[in-house]
């Protein structure tokens, strides 16, 4: 089929117009974080004057009286957390159900999108309800239990996907080739199931860093409070500025990283979220 | 991880009588999952049982002596409220919209992706920028574009410079469902990607032979071929859309009569600490959830064990 010039010019403001929808937001983003206060309302999308001092002012004072240094340490922290536990708990789940032939499976990779479908409002009144009794409200543990009910599932099912695609029969001919069975597991099989984990492992901390409705459900203050919800409780410098400034160097500082990782990552995170969608 | 587990091709039908190694095989299999599933199980479950314990009751941490069990009567209370059908009317409104406009776009983006010359990669990697932006982030860079103040938005041509676009109930809805359809029309784009390339290209071909226009091709061969696959996506992302809440509460906290059901139910559970009410709203929110799925696994079919979650 021959492609004329028209077909190219018609690709091409196709192909331009997602690109430019998708970075909107983010460019325009950078664009406030960096307007001075004066030029904030300027209405321009492209900044006239550049000036770093909102990004300044979330570092200044330190961990102790900067607004935002407390949250992110929080962010970061729970999302690693929840993704390890995660990560480690649906392996072994995941191993056994693309591996092993037993009652149930079917039954637990169900519940597994029935949990991962309902909707966290539910929780959230009986968890502020109990972890106030027990002392989890406003701490790192009291986020990274509920973040479990979405993270397990998704971890299980992603690696379930994955790890039906591995040639187990390998792990043998390298036990027929003179491996003990330890060394085949971890000779051939955990290089072969590596990328999938290391998928899921992005897909969950994404999710996790991601929550807002537990992060302000269930904190108070800067202890455990993440950046979604601390920006949503950000305050400018006096009660008359509005923190719009902060609040958009806030933002870039949290979205620049994960973009560049997204994009480093791109091949294993289509894989990641389309696994098992479609049988084949 | 066990080393050396036992079955290597595992038996695909149970055997009438299990044998030693397959009552192995099973025991080590429970085992494995045991700790997933224990997890999963009290960390919704159990929340799930007390929130429905809790709507029996009349708790109120404002006014901690009282209390006691009521039965249905916080039920009847939220179904009789004017503020429950309002906001079940702008969930669902959300809902539909933003996810019949996903499905428009994300079909088209999947197209794109699928049968670009070039600049595939291109596409892919700035499908990927909205997914993993924060949804409070893209909240409030939207809210930040539509704002008369700070905005962009106004200047554009076509649109009034006198657009208040927070001081209605449409206007915000319309920037509400603008932020929704950009975070999340990347995967449902790519779950229809995945199902657009299962169609064998011959079927494309021998159309083309027989005279079949390009729209016959999409609405005859495609669409039918990838009603499994738009089920599921749909699926997904109706469940996902029904839970609105960040992005509502980023740009107007339910201000002016935009209120979803998942902002309703923050508002008694956590600002009115009424747990007893709040409850209620959650549990009638669950089974809202529970009815969406029913009607589609149902009503048309989809065939959910082919999903899978995440969005």
């Amino acid at each position: 089929m021959e492609r004329s010039g028209r077909d190219y010019a018609l690709w091409t403001i196709a192909i331009a117009l997602v690109v430019i929808l998708a970075l909107i937001p983010v460019l325009w983003l950078i664009s406030i974080s960096l307007k001075p206060p004066e030029a904030l309302t300027d209405q321009k999308f492209i900044p006239s004057d550049i000036s770093f001092d909102n990004y300044k002012s979330l570092f200044e004072g330190g961990i102790d009286d900067s607004p935002f240094i407390k949250p992110l340490i929080n962010s970061i922290g729970i999302a690693l957390i929840t993704t390890a536990i995660s990560i480690v708990l649906a392996s072994f789940c995941a191993y056994a159900i693309a591996r092993l032939e037993f009652p149930g499976k079917r039954v637990i990779l169900a519940g597994a999108l029935a949990i991962a479908m309902f909707p966290p409002i539910s929780t959230v009144g009986p968890l502020f309800d109990m972890w106030r009794t027990l002392g989890l409200y406003d701490t790192w543990l009291g986020l990274i239990i509920p973040y479990l009910t979405f993270s397990l599932p998704l971890a299980i099912y992603v690696l379930v996907a994955f790890f039906r695609e591995i040639p187990w029969e390998l792990e043998q001919a390298a036990q027929v080739d003179g491996a003990t069975p330890f060394q085949a597991f971890t000779k051939v099989i955990v290089p072969l199931a590596a990328p999938g984990v290391f998928t899921a492992a992005i897909l969950v901390f994404i999710f996790c860093w991601n929550d807002f409705l537990f992060a302000i459900s269930l904190t108070s203050s800067d202890a455990s409070r993440t950046v979604p919800a601390a920006l949503a409780f950000f305050t400018g410098e006096s009660s008359f500025t509005a923190p719009t400034g902060s609040i958009a160097a806030a933002a870039v500082v949290v979205t620049v990283p994960i973009i560049v990782f997204v994009l480093v990552f791109q091949r294993r995170i289509v894989a990641g979220l389309t696994a098992g969608a479609v049988k084949g | 991880m066990t080393a050396g587990a036992p079955a290597n091709s595992a038996p695909t039908e149970a055997a009438p009588k299990a044998s030693s190694r397959t009552r192995s095989e099973r025991k080590l299999a429970w085992m494995l999952c045991a700790p997933a599933v224990v997890a999963m199980l009290l960390v919704t479950a159990y929340p799930i049982a007390y929130a429905v314990v809790l709507s029996l009751q009349d708790v109120d941490l404002r006014f901690p002596d009282e209390g006691g069990f009521t039965g249905l009567s916080n039920y009847s209370a939220v179904l009789t409220s004017d503020l429950w059908w309002t906001d079940i009317f702008n969930t669902v409104f959300i809902m539909v919209i933003s996810v019949a406009i996903e499905l428009v776009l994300g079909m088209a983006i999947a197209m794109v992706m699928h049968r670009a010359i070039f600049g595939r990669g291109v596409v892919r990697t700035s499908v990927l920028i909205p997914y993993g932006i924060i949804t409070v982030v893209a909240a409030f860079a939207w809210q930040f574009a539509f704002s008369p103040e700070t905005g962009f938005v106004n200047n554009l041509p076509l649109i009034s410079d006198e657009m208040d676009w927070f001081g209605g109930r449409f206007s915000s809805f319309a920037v509400i469902i603008m932020a929704e359809v950009w975070k999340t029309t990347p995967f449902m784009a790519l779950l229809l990607l995945a199902g657009l390339v299962t169609i064998d290209s011959q079927l494309y071909e021998a159309a083309r032979v027989d005279g079949a226009t390009a729209w016959q091709r999409f609405t005859r061969i495609t669409l039918p071929l990838m009603k499994p696959a738009i089920l599921v996506a749909l699926l997904f992302r109706t469940l996902d859309a029904f839970r609105v809440f960040d992005t509502i509460f980023i740009m107007t906290r339910g201000a002016l009569d935009t209120e979803s059901v998942s902002i309703l139910g923050y508002n008694q559970l956590i600002s009115r600490l009424n747990l007893g009410l709040g409850s209620a709203v959650s549990v009638l929110i669950f089974l809202c959830v529970f009815l969406i799925a029913f009607i589609f696994v149902r009503g048309f079919g989809a065939k959910v064990e082919e999903g899978r979650p995440g969005g």
